[in-house]
């Protein structure tokens, strides 16, 4: 019997296993000047791809620097950072094919970059205008990219989980020697969708990789009011599958777990699920303050953590890079972001045609004649609409 | 009376609950300390203790089931959905269990004490997901009330009757308000019925329906019209289930026609509901087809929020339209 109990043992007198039983260490390989532990197995890297993952973390930090930025000036109604998670988000995209599908959660801007996302198709997508891949109908931050096998982002949390299993599945099926990922917090882990998700990864033996993101907080919500076992990780043993607990501001840790992971999926089509524990620096969005639920003292100390700093420094202790080569290149996304935003604001958005596209594979007689009616009413009040009524 | 917006009314009404039933707990996703991504909680914490509010795991699910399991042992429960856009993944919860716990159970056990708060509707940049007026999902279900005010008065009031009904509430409260409405608010405590729609103003040649949020917009609407020269009777129906056909129908018998105007996608939308009764209670008094403005039948989208939404202009020209009928 497959589901019979792992061990035999028997006791004889009552003794309860509590989250102290499940002794589950933390994978870390980078110290925090940059040196690896002296017994810490790499992971497998190169310098080329050292400098694309390096590069993906210039860009993201001055993408959310000036994207906040332009929030606050009004330009963009919404933007959440990823800032202080670069390695988890970055770390364990860059140890994935090309062709393994990302289902994020809504932070993990930086695995759509490591893959190809242009500075340009991020601001389309922040300025609703009329090249932005979703059509200018969600929120900033809720990109997606057929192209680059990023399913769109939804906000409804912990649903792209099972999704993320069913996928995989599917993978499995056609043949492909492929993976699916799937980003959550451990705020999104305490849904019905995550536990019915790896469950059915497990059982059905769907090459899914579950990657939390364990940054402390949901919201204001400290992880003490959102769980009281052993974090996430135990929950993938419970499941029943392959699970490893990481350092999350260890670019290299998180490298190395997500490489094996993928290697483990794949022989054994079966699900590993990873715990990054890492820290939420910014503020949970644009629309959040923190300093209403946690100290500057903590945050401050999780500052010493930065996950970008930590990889640089191993970066320039292996000569691959500089202090100058890093200057420039923040220098120089700097200049790419501000020109990119210039552009993007000033495209006109969508034709309200669009509005009605996409509801089902055609629009339906009922919303030819919305539409209809909406743009007879428009051109009436042109004042009113000024968006749309240019271009009806 | 007391100036305030309708935040602070719904943080009142909470605070004087609480003081009233000492079985009354409130819980949510961030509703502890921080009270509330709106701060409709604040203070509450601080006020009633850490096990009479609090912040639960991030569950819908869990919410509105653990709110059952506590209201079906006597409890008051006050939930909060952080957003009406999330209260699908309780749906089950909600659906099957909270509004049929009496029922199935021939009245043994009831969780008539439970009322769920969640913000509701659009016009705040929000998108798909920040947006929905969800409210027809469960006026389809027998066993649940639903509420929605339009300013802090009607809010205290109309929760203060949500909490203490025997029967479970959903209580959604347009958003966009909570901090652009301001008004006077009676001091201490006080109900307002459920159940039972108001005349906001008395007119003679059309009767303009609507609820929360969309009451602000029918009232622009209206006094353009006023302007034009037609009178309008304004209703706020305040309970959409069970909802007050009699107000409704005495309304429409003098005015002899019907505008209902809402958020939520036309197709399925609760003016459907209304139309329906109220062409069958009016046939005779009526002298144009009953006229419905309402969201398109589309994902509420972002940037073309403007045009989706059923404003101040498009129920002004249904008003017109209508009464040239
Ligand atoms: C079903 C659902 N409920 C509530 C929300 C509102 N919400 C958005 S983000 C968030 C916190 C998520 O925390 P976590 O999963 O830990 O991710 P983090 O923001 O820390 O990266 C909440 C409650 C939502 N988007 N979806």
């Amino acid at each position: 019997m497959s589901n019979a109990p792992l061990t035999n043992e028997t006791v004889h007198r009552v003794s309860f296993l509590d989250k102290a039983s499940l002794h589950i260490p933390i994978l870390r390989i980078l110290q925090a000047d940059g040196t690896t532990y002296e017994n810490a197995v790499l992971p497998v890297i190169d310098k080329a791809l050292a400098d694309k993952i390096f590069d993906t973390c210039v860009f993201t930090r001055v993408l959310d620097e000036r994207m906040l930025g332009a929030q606050r000036q009004g330009r963009i109604s919404f933007y959440m950072t990823c800032t202080g998670e670069e390695a988890s988000i970055i770390g364990s995209t860059a140890a994935l094919d090309k062709d393994d599908v990302i289902l994020a959660q809504y932070r993990e801007h930086a695995s759509l970059r490591y893959r190809g996302f242009t500075t340009e198709q991020f601001m389309n997508q922040m300025f609703s205008n009329e090249k932005d891949l979703g059509k200018g109908r969600q929120m900033p931050i809720h990109y997606g990219s057929r192209e680059l096998n990023y399913q769109t982002i939804s906000s409804p949390l912990a649903t792209q989980i099972p999704q993320a299993t069913g996928v995989a599945y599917g993978m499995k099926l056609q043949g492909k020697r492929n993976v699916a990922i799937c980003y959550f917090g451990e705020g999104a882990a305490s849904e019905g969708d995550f536990h019915a998700g790896l469950n059915m990864a497990a059982v059905l033996k769907s090459p899914t990789i579950f990657f939390c993101r364990n940054n402390g907080y949901a919201i204001s919500t400290p992880t003490e009011e959102q769980y009281a076992g052993n974090g996430i990780a135990s929950r993938g043993v419970g499941y029943g599958m392959h699970t490893i607990r990481v350092d999350g501001n260890d670019m290299l840790a998180v490298l190395a777990a997500t490489q094996q992971a993928r290697a483990h999926a794949l022989e054994h089509n079966a699900p590993v699920l990873i715990e990054a524990m890492t820290y939420r620096l910014g503020a949970h969005s644009s629309s959040d303050d923190p300093s209403g639920y946690r100290s500057k003292e903590e945050e401050a100390k999780w500052q010493q953590h930065d996950p970008v700093k930590r990889f640089k420094l191993w970066m320039v202790n292996k000569d691959w890079l500089t202090e100058a080569d890093e200057a420039k290149l923040f220098e120089r996304y700097r200049e790419e972001v501000l020109a990119a935003v210039k552009v993007a604001e000033k495209l006109p958005i969508p034709k309200l045609d669009e509005i009605i596209e996409d509801v089902l594979d055609k629009p339906t007689p009922a919303l030819r004649k919305q539409l209809k009616e909406l743009k007879e009413h428009i051109s009436k009040y042109p004042k009113a609409y000024p968006k749309s009524a240019g271009r009806l | 009376m007391a100036q305030m917006n309708m935040l602070h009314a719904i943080n009142e009404a909470l605070s004087i609950a609480m003081t009233a039933d000492e079985r009354m707990v409130i819980f949510g996703e961030d509703v502890g300390h921080f009270g509330g991504v709106f701060r409709a909680t604040s203070g509450l914490q601080e006020q009633f203790g850490r096990d009479r509010c609090f912040n639960t795991p991030l569950t819908e699910q869990g919410i509105a089931g653990f709110a059952n399991g506590l209201a079906s042992y006597g409890m008051t429960a006050v939930a909060e959905i952080q957003f009406a856009d999330y209260i699908f993944p309780a749906f089950d919860q909600i659906v099957n269990e909270t509004a049929k716990f009496r029922y199935r159970s021939g009245n043994q056990f009831d969780v008539g004490g439970l009322t769920f708060r969640t913000p509701y509707g659009g016009g705040i940049a929000g998108g798909h997901y920040h947006s929905q007026s969800p409210e027809a999902y469960f006026t389809q279900t027998p066993g649940l009330k639903v509420v929605i005010p339009r300013n802090p008065e009607q809010a205290k009031g109309l929760l203060l009757a949500s909490i203490r009904d025997p029967n479970p509430v959903i209580f959604f409260e347009p958003k966009r308000l909570y901090r652009a409405s301001v008004g006077e608010v009676p001091a201490g405590d006080y109900i307002i019925e459920l159940g039972k729609a108001q005349v906001i103003k008395q007119g003679s040649d059309i009767t303009v329906l609507a609820w929360g949020a969309q009451m602000e917009v029918v009232e622009k609407a209206c006094e353009r019209a006023e302007k034009e020269g037609i009178s309008c009777e304004i209703i706020d129906l305040r309970t959409i289930s069970p909802w007050d056909v009699e107000t409704i129908a005495k309304s429409v018998t003098k005015t002899g026609r019907l505008l209902i105007n809402h958020e939520a996608p036309l197709t399925g939308g609760f003016a459907g509901e209304i139309a329906a009764t109220i062409q069958q209670e009016c046939f005779l008094s009526l002298e144009s087809p009953i006229n419905r403005v309402c969201g398109l039948d589309t994902p509420y989208p972002l940037i073309h929020e403007k045009e989706y939404m059923p404003d101040e202009l498009k129920t002004f020209e249904a008003i017109k339209a209508t009464v040239a009928y």
